[in-house]
């Protein structure tokens, strides 16, 4: 990258065309996911060793290029490797993989059977990433782009007309016109909240007081969920980009970008884009020559979940304990040092330069009534296809599970759907049909969220998810009020007594008395929405709460205390697999002898369940009625021919 | 510039800027507060001071020591929700005040103006009884009027704890501002110089910290 400030937006167009025209759209580029996750499988050697392979074959400079880029989204089958133009997408690829890759795709356009993505249920092995089914039913307006920039190259994201919708928005828009068009878009928050974006602009833009300032919400933290982090990761001038904008339109010129202290890649990547948007002219003083100035400051988060809610964060910025304030003034007026400060989320801000950019009748085109765009979810827990999806705001919760997840592993049943991370609640079956929309998720007692989507099977208890829930938020309430601090201690243990046979008549009562009390008088929207699990749990499963209590029994035989382990005598062929796989030596038994597990050296490790051959079914799990008598010692299995 | 709003059905004018509590205080009504000092910013912590307040038909519980009057507000500081959000908050904190089996002052107070069942939660109760409910207001006494920070708070969460800065107790021995504003009596009870777990002032003039 050649470093000259642009200081026009025809300078802009001009560097644009002289990038493009380096590079030539029929030149293979060999992408490899670089995200935290496929980081953690050694995608970051996978990709030195295709820079050295390409090398050592002699393809380097003009002939094959290799790019490491952000999270493409489809984690369950990390490494992912995509070879553009073709579109070939290879999964899971190791080390080992790479010279063959490039001596036979790169070198002779084969197509390598083996590394392509095999579907679960057809077997079907497909080899274009569009053609996944995981990849076809998305609509990747947001996170589309993550596959093919290299976040640490800003020559990337301009050669596909990045800083485009700036330029437009500081030259040929007034603020007053790009408010206008985010209003009219309908975008709303997609940290959580859904409040209108345009009219939280608005507000800012009209309260009292300099300097404004403008937040970017990178403190994501609810369990399973990571939609922020791979945007900021992958594309973190997309974001940044949204920000210039919203500064622009609101009439700020100071801006903070909030990342959480465990990001660490989507903080390196968001300085060397801020360096660089700043080399080019696209940030900080007279921007492309507009006159408009606008500097941004990243600040690292110290760890606490807490501090995603606005004042907290704010408070986190000024320097101070990053804990929620009483406040009846919003922050979009009264915020960082008391000034009009208007936070949006990672999400919203990337939002931004699409709609400046193809208007805002075309955003309007997409999703619901309510609620308009796409909505970016990490699918995981019990589904097949774990990874980040982006989908039109109105697919039903069952196209998102089942169409893009690929359904429920093993064949198992599908049991509730965890929405809005610990703020929100369980959708069982009967709501699957339900359109993925702000209200609506609400009306069912769960909320959007930032897009944590956890799926749960037959075998997940749902007095446990509640519990599992409850205990995150008492770890993460900052205490400063009683409701939380006091409620969360407090709900957390009559669950956990719940979950371990201890629960007393009574129990369902203090629960919805308590939740009700933090929903009604907690200072801020983490108190006010933590108690959610239980109450939705409780709203859809209550059932199961009372089992619980009152016949000690868990249905899905996932809490430990209430569940047993038990061999049937008249199913045991004395395989031994169990016997092998028990790592406490629980299991007695030997050849021809029926196996028996002894109850008192028994983890429940769930273990000699699973090894169990499907043909024989023989081990058991058993809750709420009494445990069968052992076989006398030395019985001997009954097989077939005997049957 | 004044106001005129509605508490509990009685119109009350108060000046622009104050707070539902303020207002109501000096009209002669009384809401209840654990966390709420006259001379301390508004800290919204201890949330027994909320109220629910009505506007354009639209009715909010909030808490009243720091919500601005505003004109025309309708404001309840009783009603059937009001009044449990503070029976299960007394009954949610008075295990960590529990000493044999009562609570006292304030919270025993309230505790029989609500019919909090004291015991409700006890047996649940696994922590130790530090007989603080984390109301700060010896934090940010000490902090806002004093102008030392001689006390602050550790931890989060329900590992929240108040605590004792020895090398900032430059002005402990002759200030003791703090000892009348405890609402469950833990400091006063401890200040025969004993400050805070087993930590004296004593000790820390004596060069024991």
């Amino acid at each position: 990258m050649s470093s000259k400030r642009l200081s026009s937006a025809e300078e802009l167009e001009e560097l644009r065309k002289e990038i493009l025209a380096k590079r030539d759209p029929a030149k293979p580029v060999i992408t490899i996911c670089t995200g935290t996750a496929c980081q953690t499988y050694g995608s970051l050697k996978i990709y030195q060793a295709f820079a050295d392979e390409i090398k050592k074959q002699g393809l380097e400079g003009s002939a094959v290029e290799a790019r490491p880029t952000g999270c493409h989204g489809f984690c369950e089958q990390g490494p992912v490797v995509v070879i553009f133009p073709q579109e070939i997408c290879y999964v899971q690829v190791k080390l080992e993989d790479v010279p063959e890759i490039v001596t036979r795709t790169l070198g002779r356009g084969e197509v390598i059977e083996r590394l392509l993505y095999e579907d679960p249920v057809t077997g079907e092995r497909i080899a274009k990433d569009p053609e996944i089914p995981f990849y076809k039913n998305q609509m990747r307006l947001v996170f589309g782009n993550n596959r093919h920039i290299n976040p640490r190259d800003i020559d990337d994201y301009i050669a596909l007309g990045g800083y485009a919708a700036l330029s437009r928005a500081l030259f040929q828009m007034t603020p007053e016109r790009v408010l206008e068009e985010i209003k009219k878009s309908n975008l709303r928050g997609r940290g959580g909240g859904g409040f209108p974006t345009g009219i939280k602009w608005e507000t800012t833009r009209n309260a009292p007081g300099e300097p404004k300032y403008v937040v970017v919400n990178c403190d994501e933290g609810d369990p399973g969920a990571y939609m922020d982090r791979s945007i900021m990761e992958g594309n973190p001038h997309g974001v940044l980009e949204g920000l210039i904008i919203g500064a622009h339109a609101i009439g700020s010129h100071e801006g903070f970008i909030y990342v959480r202290q465990e990001y660490p890649i989507a903080y390196e990547n968001t300085i060397q884009a801020i360096k660089q948007a700043e080399e080019w002219g696209c940030l900080g003083e007279n921007i492309l020559g507009s006159g408009f100035d606008f500097e941004v400051r990243v600040h690292r988060g110290a760890g606490a979940f807490v501090s995603g809610e606005s004042t907290a964060l704010m408070s986190a910025i000024e320097g101070k304990v990053g804990e929620p304030k009483l406040k009846y003034i919003h922050t979009a007026v009264s915020g960082i040092k008391g000034r009009p400060s208007c936070l949006n989320n990672v999400e919203t801000w990337a939002n931004v330069p699409l709609i400046i950019n193809k208007g805002a009748d075309w955003f309007r085109s997409i999703g619901t009534d309510g609620s308009k765009g796409t909505k970016i979810f990490s699918l995981v827990g019990k589904v097949n296809n774990t990874g980040l999806v982006e989908v039109p705001m109105g697919m039903t919760l069952r196209q998102l599970i089942y169409d893009i997840g690929g359904g429920i592993p093993h064949g198992k049943k599908f049991k509730a759907v965890q929405t809005g991370g610990p703020s929100g609640g369980v959708i069982p079956e009967q709501h699957l049909d339900t359109p993925i929309d702000f209200d609506e998720l609400t009306k069912l007692g769960s909320m959007m969220g930032s897009g944590g989507t956890v799926v749960m099977d037959e075998d997940t208890c749902m007095v446990d998810t509640a519990r599992y829930f409850i205990s995150f938020c008492c770890e993460e309430s900052c205490g400063k009020c009683i409701p939380c601090r006091e409620g969360l201690r407090m709900l957390r243990e009559i669950l956990t007594d719940i979950c371990e046979g201890k629960g007393q008549e009574g129990d369902i009562k203090a629960i919805e008395d308590i939740a009700e009390v933090m929903q009604d008088a907690s200072l801020c929207a983490l108190g006010t929405t933590a108690a959610n699990p239980a109450l939705s749990t409780l709203r859809y499963f209550r059932d199961e709460y009372e089992a619980h209590i009152k016949e000690k029994c868990c249905p899905a035989k996932a809490c430990k205390a209430l569940t047993s382990y038990y061999i049937d005598p008249e199913k045991c062929t004395a395989c031994r697999i169990c016997f092998r796989n028990c790592p406490t030596e629980a299991i007695h038994g030997e050849k021809n002898i029926v196996h028996w597990i002894e109850q008192e050296k028994c983890i429940k490790c769930n273990s000699c369940f699973e090894v169990c051959p499907p043909r024989f079914s023989a081990v058991r799990r058993i809750s709420g009625e009494p445990l069968p008598p052992p076989p006398a010692p030395g019985t001997e299995v009954i097989r077939e021919k005997k049957r | 510039m004044t106001v005129t709003l509605q508490i509990d059905g009685k119109e009350v004018k108060a000046r622009a800027g104050m707070t539902i509590l303020e207002a109501a205080r000096e009209a002669g009504m009384e809401i209840p507060a654990l966390c709420y000092h006259d001379k301390l910013e508004p800290y919204g912590a201890c949330r027994i001071c909320s109220v629910e307040v009505e506007r354009k038909g639209r009715v909010r519980i909030v808490v009243s020591c720091g919500y601005p009057v505003e004109e025309g507000l309708v404001v309840r500081t009783r009603s059937p929700r009001i009044d449990r959000i503070r029976k299960v908050l007394i009954e949610l904190i008075a295990p960590t005040t529990m000493v044999d089996g009562e609570v006292s002052g304030e919270i025993k107070k309230l505790a029989k103006e609500y019919g909090a069942d004291i015991h409700r939660f006890e047996s649940r109760f696994r922590a130790a009884t530090t007989r603080c409910i984390l109301c700060g207001k010896c934090v940010r006494y000490c902090a806002e009027v004093v102008g030392e920070h001689a006390i602050g708070f550790v931890g989060r969460g329900i590992e929240r704890r108040a605590v004792f800065f020895p090398e900032e107790a430059r002005a402990c021995l002759t200030c003791q501002a703090c000892f009348n504003l405890c609402p469950t009596g833990k400091i006063p009870s401890e200040t025969d110089f004993v400050v805070f777990d087993g930590f004296s002032i004593d000790d820390y003039l004596s060069g024991k910290s």
